[in-house]
């Protein structure tokens, strides 16, 4: 008995380890295949614009392409940015404080992609509705957003977000 | 007969849907000669390069474009920029190499072993549409990376059909889609590469039908006379396959890591140019002897013809050798011949790369008739004048001697067939 227990365990254990690193081998090409649907090298080197934000007259807006979808970049009148900041925070439903949001509080820049589905919001040409807020509709389904980029009323969940960017010199920013 | 299964949910699964049954009928206890040599691995290893190539395949078309102006372009990209592109592409690329010298070694076992005979004739005429539509399937892949070579050889094959007698120019217009091969050439050529691989799966699925039906043959190119001389396909010839299997990958990945581009062109990583043709046009190593064929004759019509009679006559073998006995082993002359072809068709490989000039077109020549002899003249003759040595009473019996025969066969003397 002690001797059939002993070849059974034997087997077993060449059957595990076996299938072991069988399953990791597999596991080792699985990856190539995984990953040749991220980005490309190419895609990744695109991923980071540079724009010059003093381009922007006052009152007016201009829509970037960043990664394949649209960046809004707003220079607000000196109204716009006063209406950012007086609303109180708890009537927010992302709340956000206004100076969180622009680094320089002319040039508001954000990703112009609706948190609610993903269409692009209207308010950046003169003539386009902004909603009750001073700032973006979404058409879609009714999204408002203030003149902050913050979400007021409708669907949407969230804040326009604002992408990762800084300033490299006075007026040239860098996104992403 | 419903295997018993101790997972609940696969009974459960299984009685409503057997497919567990049928897998286990088919893959697990499906009787196998237990004689099988390791030239029975190229089958299995044939259905698995074509699985390695469906999946790299797909995998290159998320980022391959079928334009004139971008297809070079985005197989550079593939190479340089996409996360392992350069690996998925360079299996992919050996891995049309390789399926093809799988293929060829198991066509090879057929014709040594008399695979091709009765009750087999169906099996091996499938096998041959699946060659034919490989081929197929190769030539328009080959094309589409649009280097001078795919360019100038999509311009090359697609005039052997200019050879067909009144209809020869509207067909080649009608194949390009155009006036010289050109984006809808190329654009079709994609959606037929990417549909014909699917068809051949299909056929492949008829071929393991007919092969199912009687069995494996064997080294001996005897029947199995009963239980005794089979195993089940499971463990026994999983675990076979799968070591053959690794022996496989080791060749391959020599190649995929170390020596990527030795089976190609250097001409193809230069873009396609419609107005200069490269000195030396070279099909890929696999169509070489028949590309010898072609070159052979000094005649347009002639030469096409030749060529695709090359694998016609395959579908026609089992009609032409008559003779009862399968396996090569019992056959003394038919051996040599064997042989010969082999060597033929390697001699064929050889001047198929060679420049069409001087000696190189009479020994083309020789050897494309030699190839012609042996399956319309030679194996019907075999058939009738040669002497087989005597078979074996069964697979066992010259394992296991008098006593791996069956009752009432044991000790039988050998018969002469």
């Amino acid at each position: 008995m002690a001797e059939t227990h002993e070849g059974d365990s034997r087997r077993d254990f060449l059957m595990i380890t076996t299938t072991a690193v069988g399953a990791v081998g597999a596991a080792c090409v699985a990856w190539p295949f995984i990953d040749q649907m991220n980005p490309a090298a190419d895609t990744l080197a695109l991923a980071s614009i540079e724009f010059d934000v003093s381009t922007v007259p006052e009152g007016q807006a201009v829509t970037l392409t960043w990664r394949g979808k649209p960046v809004f970049v707003r220079h607000r009148t000196p109204k716009e940015i006063e209406e950012a900041r007086e609303v109180p925070l708890d009537e927010l439903r992302d709340p956000q404080t206004d100076a969180e949001r622009a680094i320089k509080p002319e040039y508001l820049v954000m990703v112009g992609v609706c948190t609610h589905l993903g269409c692009v919001p209207l308010g950046q040409s003169v003539s386009d509705p902004k909603g009750d807020y001073d700032g973006w509709f979404c058409p879609c389904h009714g999204s408002h957003y203030d003149s902050s980029g913050r979400i007021r009323r409708g669907p949407a969940p969230l804040n326009l977000p604002v992408p990762e960017y800084q300033y490299i010199s006075d007026t040239v920013i860098r996104i992403g | 007969m419903a295997a018993n299964f101790s997972n609940p949910v696969v009974r459960w699964i299984d009685h409503r849907l057997p497919v567990f049954t049928f897998m286990h009928h088919e893959l697990h206890e499906y009787p196998t000669p237990k004689n099988l040599s390791y030239w029975w691995n190229f089958g299995s290893l044939a259905g698995i390069a074509l699985v390695i190539m469906i999946v790299t395949g797909i995998t290159l078309a998320m980022h391959y474009t079928p334009h004139v102006d971008h297809a070079f372009d985005s197989v550079e990209r593939i190479m340089r920029d996409v996360n392992y592109g350069w690996l998925i592409r360079y299996i992919h690329m050996n891995g049309a190499s390789f399926f093809f010298i799988v293929v060829y070694i198991h066509i090879f076992r057929g014709l040594y072993f008399g695979s091709y005979k009765a009750p087999r004739e169906i099996l091996w005429m499938l096998g041959v549409v699946i060659l034919l539509l490989m081929m197929a399937t190769a030539f328009m892949g080959y094309v589409l990376p649009w280097g001078q070579m795919s360019f100038w050889g999509a311009t090359v094959i697609t005039n052997l059909f200019s050879a067909i007698p009144l209809a020869g120019e509207s067909i080649v217009t009608w194949l390009w889609g155009g006036f010289s091969v050109d984006n809808a050439t190329l654009n079709r050529f994609f959606s037929l590469h990417f549909l014909l691989p699917f068809v051949i799966v299909g056929v492949v699925v008829l071929h393991i039908v007919a092969l199912h039906r009687f069995g494996s043959n064997n080294p001996l190119g005897i029947d199995v006379k009963g239980p005794k001389d089979q195993i089940p396909f499971h463990p026994y010839y999983t675990i076979k396959d799968a070591f053959g299997l690794g022996v496989f990958l080791i060749f391959f990945s020599a190649f995929i890591f170390f020596a990527p581009n030795f089976l190609g062109h250097p001409d193809n990583y230069i873009p396609a140019n419609p107005l200069v043709t490269p000195a030396h046009i070279v099909p890929e190593w696999y169509f070489l002897p028949f590309y010898a064929i072609l070159r052979a004759v000094p005649d347009k019509l002639g030469g096409v013809l030749l060529m695709f009679g090359a694998i016609a006559v395959l579908f026609i073998l089992p009609w032409l050798d008559r003779s009862p006995v399968r396996s090569g082993q019992f056959r003394p002359i038919f051996k040599i011949f064997f042989w010969l072809l082999v060597i033929d068709v390697v001699v064929l490989t050889w001047l198929g790369a060679k420049p069409a000039e001087g000696w190189y077109v009479i020994g083309t020549q020789i050897a494309t008739v030699w190839y012609f002899l042996h399956f319309l003249v030679i194996l019907p003759l075999l058939s009738i004048f040669e002497t087989p040595k005597p078979l074996p009473k069964s697979i066992s019996e010259p394992v296991l001697g008098a006593g791996g025969g069956f009752a009432g066969a044991t000790a039988a003397p050998r018969e002469k067939v």
